[in-house]
């Protein structure tokens, strides 16, 4: 009973305010922004810890596939083909194997940033100059220390280009999360696909959270790249 | 668990094949009730990409011709993809109505930054030397766009077309959601369809999606003009001078192919 009153006045106060009429409503927004804040958490834990995985893995096979060139082929394939299938249809593929959940969106995410970490690494190993690697050579750095000290690190600004492309593709694909159960701001967006004002904050939200996270790595970027940018 | 997944995936597999009652009783499901469904995304897809080519293909050429709008170009290209397209799609509902029209504006917006960016980077990645060349020979703008930096930048801007069609078979999945009954209806309505019938729409769409990407790679290769293909020695040089470009802090450089 008690309820059915809530419920109606709750119901008339939505036809009388800018909800009701289904605008875009600051004051609605900024009555309610805390209930995205947790789904925007868990969107950048979904984000972070994706890329972070892709970024481990894709690491170690551009390190062994620039060794061995004639497995960059069968490795751009692969990670081809996993960056080829809809994440939706990933989503519910491993609902079988691994249920609703968390992990089971982080698979789908991580296995996303593969293809685009592994080949800009590549590349921008392929990039060093010959001269850079001869000098090292010259002087008597071995195979390792070359690779750490100076591949990688020239390599840095496309290893960044690719962590930046990565992230922010990343926030897009974690909005369709919920798909596997594992909430952010697409669950948030899906309780209410009819108001604009949910539409607009969960999706605002979502590409601000990728231009802030654009922006950290453009300033990592900086700070380690910095014969890049000091002249 | 593999026995499972294997048991799981054979029934995905039997959705696609065989016609069934849906889980709620009342409804034949799966098989060939498919077909409507595969129908309208196809229809959706194609309908899209037509008019994401139409706006941006000649926007991209005219714009890297002239050498503008290199900052619509990158944010184009970064900015885009944060954008949720579940977001869009259900935003637009609300000014276009439930339908396949307001699908079909949501696929267009989601296909249009990778084809716009791919035109745009083809046509600025021509080298110099022809386009003076060109110049040199007589030839006006418009015949320079037509007949040198067009043909020469066909491989990226396959590779965008690529890039998109392959997004928009993924997202008109979200079809059902603003009413359009696309392959992605037993998935969103899976209480309906049951489980065998979601995960088999998701074979099916992924197979759809790889089967796409395949064929654009095939026509992506047909469309390189004879004078990119090197012969198989010469191939890294060029690969090597073709990443040569570094990725300005402004733009991050996008892989032009997935």
């Amino acid at each position: 009973m008690t309820l059915g009153v809530l419920a109606q006045v709750v119901i008339r106060e939505r036809t009388q305010t800018c909800e009701s009429r289904n605008d875009f409503c600051p004051d609605w927004i900024a009555h309610h922004y805390d209930e995205y804040l947790s789904p925007l958490w868990t969107h950048l834990q979904l984000v972070l810890v994706s890329v972070a995985l892709g970024f481990v893995i894709a690491f170690a096979l551009a390190v062994v596939a620039h060794r061995r060139r004639w497995l960059v082929g069968p490795i751009t394939g692969f990670t081809g083909i996993l960056y080829t299938i809809p994440s939706i249809a990933l989503f519910t593929i491993l609902l079988p194997i691994t249920g609703f959940g968390f992990w089971t969106a982080i698979i789908a995410l991580t296995s996303y940033t593969l293809l685009i970490i592994f080949r800009n690494i590549v590349t921008g190993l392929d990039n060093v100059p010959e001269e850079a690697r001869d000098a090292a050579r010259g002087m008597g750095l071995t195979e390792r220390q070359r690779l750490w000290k100076v591949e990688v690190p020239l390599a840095l600004p496309e290893i960044f280009a690719g962590l930046r492309i990565a992230t922010t593709t990343t926030v897009g694909l974690a909005a369709l999360a919920f798909f596997a159960g594992a909430g952010g701001l697409g669950a948030q967006l899906m309780t209410d696909i009819n108001f604009k004002s949910n539409i607009v904050l969960a999706g605002g939200l979502c590409v601000l959270l990728a231009v802030a996270l654009d922006l950290i790595l453009l300033v990592a970027e900086r700070l380690t790249v910095r014969w890049e940018f000091e002249g | 668990m593999l026995a499972t997944f294997l048991n799981d995936f054979s029934g995905g597999l039997d959705f696609i094949f065989h016609q069934r009652e849906s889980v709620s009783g009342g409804v034949s499901v799966g098989g060939s009730q498919l077909w409507p469904l595969l129908e309208t995304h196809l229809r959706v897809v194609i309908v899209s990409i037509a008019i994401a080519c139409a706006v941006s293909i000649p926007l991209g050429l005219w714009l890297g011709h002239l050498g503008k709008g290199q900052f619509a170009a990158s944010s184009a290209a970064n900015v885009g993809r944060a954008v949720p397209s579940i977001a869009v799609l259900v935003f637009f509902s609300a000014y276009l109505g439930l339908g396949e029209v307001n699908l079909i504006f949501a696929m267009v917006l989601l296909a249009i930054p990778p084809i716009f960016t791919n035109t745009y980077v083809g046509v600025r990645q021509v080298d110099r030397d022809a386009v003076d060349a060109a110049r040199g020979m007589g030839m006006s703008g418009g015949q320079i766009v037509r007949r040198v930096e067009l043909p020469l930048s066909l491989p990226l801007i396959f590779g965008g077309l690529r890039t998109s069609t392959v997004n928009v078979i993924a997202t008109a999945t979200l079809g059902p959601l603003v009413g359009v009954l696309t392959l992605g209806d037993p998935i969103i309505n899976s209480s309906v369809y049951g489980p065998e019938g979601r995960l088999g729409a998701a074979i099916l769409i992924g197979a759809l999606a790889i089967g796409a990407e395949a064929l654009f790679a095939l026509l992506q290769r047909i469309a390189t003009p004879a004078g990119l293909r090197r012969p198989k020695n010469e191939r890294r040089a060029w690969s090597r001078r073709a990443a040569l470009v570094p990725p300005s802090p402004t733009s991050p450089s996008a892989p032009p192919a997935p």
